[in-house]
């Protein structure tokens, strides 16, 4: 019984860790690192935890919880309530319908899949805030911080693989 | 577990995607419209991740001091010729602000002036930079029960940087004067010319409702004008960085990204419309 319950226990633990990467992410990305400029173009991390959880374990990491962990970043970081959840939402959505071919590349077409969800991202989320600032707001600061959001996700995608095998595979 | 069939299950996928679409949506004109109700949930969201998050910023801004550290050994002989021949000038002007302070003194006392209210402070640490893109604010660990309300200055060492615009227990939010939203009422240094130095989420916020062909030049110092009665008068803001067709630009006197602790100022009880723009909800 014992045994069981423990094992029960073990198994909630690591089912936990897609989330808890994708929150403890979301935390760091907003950390102040006191570089110059850097606030402003800081990589969205959480983007990437949610593009690389979705398609790998999307059972793990619900769509729901993309959009919880969405509105907990637009609570603390400032941004319009729901703008990150909206992004989050829909990156699901395209992940979630196209998963075949997002599952089936290997890991440069994964970098290249990711470069373009950002991206649509950078644009989803510009639209939504120049509607909520009823402003064409600038488009430089949001370019750069999807361009270095995709440089830096092999870093991050390494870690996720790690994780991924350490918890979720036995 | 009720094991759906598989055009019924897409079905209630897309059906989730489309309520979970709507309800962020839904969200955003919540917040549109009740902007005191969301800011009350920031303020308890903020507080109640701003342990976690002081913990893991610990880390960076050690890292940060000693790469300040280094820097500063590398370069000790010609900081410390600067700081002499600073030193020198500094005197110099010791001996004239001691002249003057004894004259405003003097007058003072002939003019019966009623002097202004003394200010409490409060010191915080800066534990988040977060907003991306869109927007410019720093959350510190200072709240309520610190004393610390809506509407009042932050400043750093050598000038202002923002003003508080939600408090929690124990952690605030400032918007910084770059954040598209900030709006400070500020004078030119010799030309006494008013104007509004308005962020636009870049590193250089923009001065506004000038005249055009008000007396401008790089270099003129920016300090906060104290009208409209929430930030006090005589604030050091930034300077004149240039003059252009597209407006003038102010490079405010702190580096905003290097912010470590705020002073957050209370310079007593603010009236008329400052009490109005302190309002809760009243950013938004």
């Amino acid at each position: 019984m014992t045994g069981s319950f423990w094992t029960r226990v073990d198994a909630a633990g690591r089912n936990v860790a897609p989330f808890a990467v994708t929150a403890m992410l979301i935390l760091v990305a907003m950390v102040p690192l006191y570089l110059p400029g850097y606030g402003a173009v800081a990589p969205g991390l959480g983007l990437m935890a949610v593009y690389y959880w979705t398609i790998h374990r999307p059972d793990l990491l619900r769509p729901a919880f993309s959009f919880g962990l969405g509105v907990m970043q637009d609570l603390l970081g400032g941004t319009p309530l729901g703008s990150t959840a909206l992004v989050y939402v829909l990156v699901c959505w395209l992940i979630l319908t196209r998963r075949r071919f997002f599952l089936s590349t290997g890991f440069t077409m994964l970098w290249v899949g990711f470069g373009l969800v950002v991206l649509g991202a950078a644009a989803v989320s510009w639209v939504s805030h120049s509607i909520l600032q009823v402003a064409l707001l600038p488009v430089a600061p949001v370019l750069v911080q999807a361009l270095l959001t995709a440089a830096l996700f092999p870093l991050f995608a390494w870690l996720f693989i790690k994780v991924h095998r350490a918890f979720l595979q036995v | 577990m009720v094991r759906l069939a598989v055009p019924l299950r897409a079905l209630a996928q897309r059906f989730s995607f489309l309520l979970l679409v709507s309800s962020a949506i839904m969200l955003m004109m919540v917040g549109k419209i009740d902007a005191v109700l969301v800011e009350n949930v920031r303020a308890r969201v903020t507080d109640a991740f701003a342990p976690i998050l002081e913990a893991i910023s610990r880390p960076a801004a050690t890292t940060a001091n000693l790469v300040e550290t280094a820097n500063e050994l590398v370069d000790l002989r010609g900081e410390n010729e600067r700081l002499r021949q600073e030193n020198a000038v500094l005197l110099q002007w010791q001996q004239a602000a001691q002249r003057l302070e004894a004259e405003n003194r003097s007058l003072r006392g002939l003019l019966n002036y009623v002097p202004e209210p003394a200010a409490r402070f409060v010191t915080a640490r800066v534990v988040a930079d977060p907003g991306g893109a869109f927007v410019r604010t720093l959350v510190v660990t200072a709240g309520r029960r610190d004393g610390v309300r809506r509407g009042q200055a932050a400043l750093s060492g050598r000038g202002l940087v923002g003003r508080v615009v939600e408090v929690g227990e124990w952690s605030a939010r400032v918007l910084l004067v770059t954040d598209l939203n900030a709006r400070v009422p500020v004078v030119l240094e010799p030309s006494r010319q008013r104007a509004v130095l308005g962020g636009d989420n870049g590193d250089q916020p923009l001065l506004m409702y000038m005249p055009p062909d008000a007396p401008v030049s790089v270099g003129d110092r920016v300090t906060t004008s104290g009208h409209g009665g929430l930030i006090p008068a005589g604030l050091p803001v930034g300077v004149v960085a240039s003059v252009g067709e597209r407006g003038v630009r102010v490079a405010p006197m702190v580096d905003l990204s290097r912010v470590e602790h705020l002073q957050i100022v209370d310079f007593g009880l603010p009236g008329g419309l400052a009490a109005e723009a302190a309002a809760r909800g009243g950013m938004q």
